[in-house]
């Protein structure tokens, strides 16, 4: 325990410099039209909107809103590339393709950081150091895949399905792009893409990746927009598979959309996971764990460990402890590499994040925050816990979507999983013990699709990836993460 | 009538929850008829209520069941088959008796012992064939591996008694799922007998549960309930297949269509039915000190 005396003072003291990542090799248009068949094209809407900078609230560019007709277009384009190019093409070249995106992405890599950061509030150590090369990484692991499919499904042949509509989140763009596409391609299907209306540019630049990377026109089409757009996406006829990324709430309107076509789907959705710490655990290395878990990338993650279960022997000290590192956290411009939570992404998720820290405290919950000093502009959080929740409060059930973890107390194994088990999602989870046996128990015991022991929050190209129950439909990444994108014939 | 003539016993038609038969909580039957239009049985015609019942007791078992090693649920299906077997001239008579030719009765009682012993076989092996050890960059150890998952609400193929529920029954609790069985509404006898088969092999109670009534009016909750895990059915026009999709979302439940399947064929079999019903949990372990 932290005595005053041993005590670090963690809360002056300790100023540092600005160290922000330079946007001088950042290029950007002012204007984005969409990528369809290959090319930049205006939109048929005529309209156009804004993407800001959540951190000064800015404009960055003006992007298309993909209307019906556009959306049309466009799926009328990757149909045409499936059937007279991509779908005939040898799988060993299809793979080539994928390999030179992954190619150019890493060498673009700082220019797409960047711009992840601007557009989309996340420090840039993040977008650095894990987004922009893990979606290189999903390139090149699924482009390798391409002319292996008959390994991959045991007594099957694997054929593609045709025109795959994607539709992916705002808090990772990129690396969501990259999920998506990335397996898509190497099963020899074509996509149509649409980026989430608050962090459209790093695809849009993906496009011209994809243009110098030489793919046959249409094979990848992105278009911009909000919900409306996605929604022409899910509807339209022409489309043979929808994976979507996002809340529970549109995942559900997206399945019932689909009730009653052939169209595949699968959803990856809302998360609210238990990080359960024992008292037998490593605590410090624990408190890390606690910090990645809810407050990486401002904690805008669906498998984020935004509950924690702590046993009560250690709940004291693991709380103090943790307080003590919140305090060390800088919040602030994301383009400084000494920033560890970045921008809240856009001020409607600041108004959801604010309401619920408002339901938490009349709940009953204690409400902590950081004393840390907040930007004038832009969209800001400080790290924040409840404490003395209980399983039935909202901010235990429900996703807030932003760096506010709710802490529970359990006496024993039984009560831990059960309380991590006691919400509609399954995402994910984590344990920290250092007993082999007990992790095991846990791990097998927690409803969900991911789980981290001794860990929280790692992410790979060969390792699947998705929920449980309310928390979506199907994996994504790894070998598994090839079903979605096949017809593996009779059943 | 001579008057040493012995009168045969018929038999009451139950439905089969928890281990137990009931007669349907709502006092509800619906009369079976044959060709000539003569009563063969009075079939149970089960109610939302024995369908809430029922997924009650198969919640209450699926942790157990799915906890069981994989070597006593393929001993159990096989133990399945075997009471199947010895019982085979009885569901032979009872297809003839709902319409079926005997040759293709016999067949389609001979394809679903055979279709146990198929899965049983499976109980310990599809994990090993659809698991993977993901070699990640960075220092952990990283595996997924299948779990059930969870309750399975389960519309058995109409036009075929025995095979098509033993078809979709048997790839679903292989896997460590327990399931809510609604039988064939046109033959519904050969679902009531195999509930006793059931019941003879070691399966736990609540593991399968078998409602006999009409389609019509369950399929919503099947479709609807929020503590089912997944629906598969079979055979359901479009229309209707839609409409379960629609309602399963309610909860995300996983959704299963089976169409165009004939279930007497052998690849009406296989490890991709177990999959089905099978939810990857990939699990982040680190290497170092």
């Amino acid at each position: 325990m932290a005595t005053p005396e041993n005590k670090l003072a963690f809360d002056g003291g300790w100023e540092y410099d600005p160290a922000p990542e330079s946007t001088d090799h950042v290029s950007l248009k002012k204007r984005y039209g969409l990528f369809i068949g290959g090319e930049f094209t205006a939109p048929q809407s005529g309209r156009y909107f804004d993407t800001i900078n959540p951190a000064t609230e800015e404009a960055l560019a003006r992007v298309a809103d993909a209307g019906e007709a556009d959306v049309d277009r466009a799926v009328r384009a990757a149909r045409k590339a499936y059937s007279e190019r991509w779908s005939r093409m040898r799988p060993k070249e299809r793979g080539k393709y994928i390999y030179r995106i992954a190619r150019i992405l890493q060498e673009r890599a700082r220019e797409f950081a960047a711009i992840e950061s601007l557009d989309g509030g996340k420090p840039i150590r993040e977008s650095r150091d894990v987004d922009i090369p893990l979606a290189a990484a999903h390139f090149f692991y699924y482009a390798g895949w391409a002319d292996k499919l008959d390994y991959a499904f045991p007594g099957r042949r694997a054929r593609p399905l045709g025109v795959a509509g994607q539709v992916i989140p705002w808090n990772f763009p990129l690396l969501m792009a990259a999920w998506k596409i990335a397996p898509a391609l190497a099963c020899g299907n074509t996509v149509v893409l649409k980026p989430a209306e608050t962090t459209p540019l790093t695809a849009l630049k993906l496009a011209e990746v994809i243009a110098d990377a030489d793919l046959p026109p249409g094979v990848v089409n992105i278009v911009t927009g909000a919900g409306k757009t996605g929604a022409a996406i899910v509807e339209h006829k022409g489309v043979n598979k929808i994976a979507f990324t996002g809340s529970t709430q549109v995942g559900r309107l997206i399945m019932r959309a689909l009730a009653g076509t052939p169209k595949k789907y699968t959803l990856e959705l809302g998360g609210k996971a238990a990080n359960i710490i024992f008292a037998d655990a490593a605590i410090d290395q624990a408190v890390e764990g606690i910090v990645n878990g809810i407050f990486f990338n401002q904690g805008h993650v669906c498998c984020a460990g935004s509950r924690l279960l702590v046993q009560e022997s250690v709940a004291d000290e693991v709380i103090e402890k943790l307080k003590d590192r919140m305090q060390t956290l800088i919040v602030g411009d994301p383009l400084d590499k000494n920033t560890d939570i970045g921008a809240i992404n856009s001020r409607m998720q600041l108004d959801k994040i604010a309401s619920y820290l408002k339901v938490g405290e009349q709940e009953g919950g204690a409400m902590f925050q950081t004393a840390c000093r907040l930007p004038k502009k832009g969209y800001w959080c400080p790290p924040t816990i409840f404490t003395g929740v209980a399983q039935s409060n909202r901010v235990v059930q429900e996703e807030i979507f932003g760096p506010v973890l709710a802490i529970q107390t359990f006496r024993d194994f039984d009560e831990a999983l059960a309380k991590a088990n006691n919400t509609p999602y399954g995402l994910s989870g984590g344990v920290w013990t250092d007993k082999g046996a007990k992790i095991f128990r846990m791990t097998s015991g927690i409803r969900a699709g991911v789980i981290w022991a001794n860990t929280f929050n790692k992410f790979d190209p060969t390792a699947p990836f998705g929920g449980y129950k309310e928390s979506g439909v199907g994996r994504e990444g790894g070998l598994h993460g090839l079903d979605a994108y096949v017809d593996l014939g009779a059943r | 009538m001579a008057a040493n003539e012995r009168i045969a016993v018929a038999k009451t038609y139950k439905i089969y929850i928890d281990g137990k038969f009931p007669r349907t909580e709502s006092g509800r039957y619906f009369p079976l008829k044959d060709k000539r239009g003569k009563v063969l049985a009075n079939v149970c015609r089960s109610s939302r209520k024995d369908f809430r019942n029922a997924v009650v007791a198969a919640r209450k078992a699926q942790g157990a069941w799915a906890g069981a090693s994989a070597y006593l649920r393929g001993q159990i299906l096989y133990r399945i088959a075997e009471m199947l077997e010895g019982r085979s001239a009885q569901f032979v008579d009872e297809l003839v008796l709902q319409g079926t030719t005997r040759a293709r009765a016999r067949r389609e009682v001979e394809t679903a012992i055979d279709r146990l012993i198929y899965y049983a076989g499976w109980s310990d092996k599809y994990q090993q064939v659809f698991s993977s050890v993901n070699p990640v960059a960075s220092s952990h150890f990283n595996f997924s591996v299948l779990e059930p998952t969870g309750v399975v609400a389960i519309i058995a193929p109409d036009d075929s008694g025995l095979i098509g529920l033993v078809s979709n029954v048997a790839p679903a609790i292989v896997g460590g799922n327990t399931c809510v069985v609604l039988a064939s509404e046109t033959s519904p006898l050969s679902a009531v007998s195999f509930a006793e088969v059931l019941h003879a092999s070691d399966v736990p109670a609540g593991v399968v549960n078998i409602l006999t009534g009409f389609r019509s009016e369950l399929v919503g909750q099947f479709a609807s309930h929020m503590d089912v895990n997944a629906v598969a059915f079979a055979g359901l026009d479009r229309k209707v297949a839609g409409t379960v999709q629609s309602q399963a979302a309610e909860n995300l439940k996983r959704v299963i269509a089976r169409a165009g399947v004939d279930w007497m064929k052998s690849d009406a079999e296989s490890p991709y039915f177990i999959r089905d019903t099978q939810e990857v949990k990939t699990t982040w372990h680190p290497i170092g000190t």
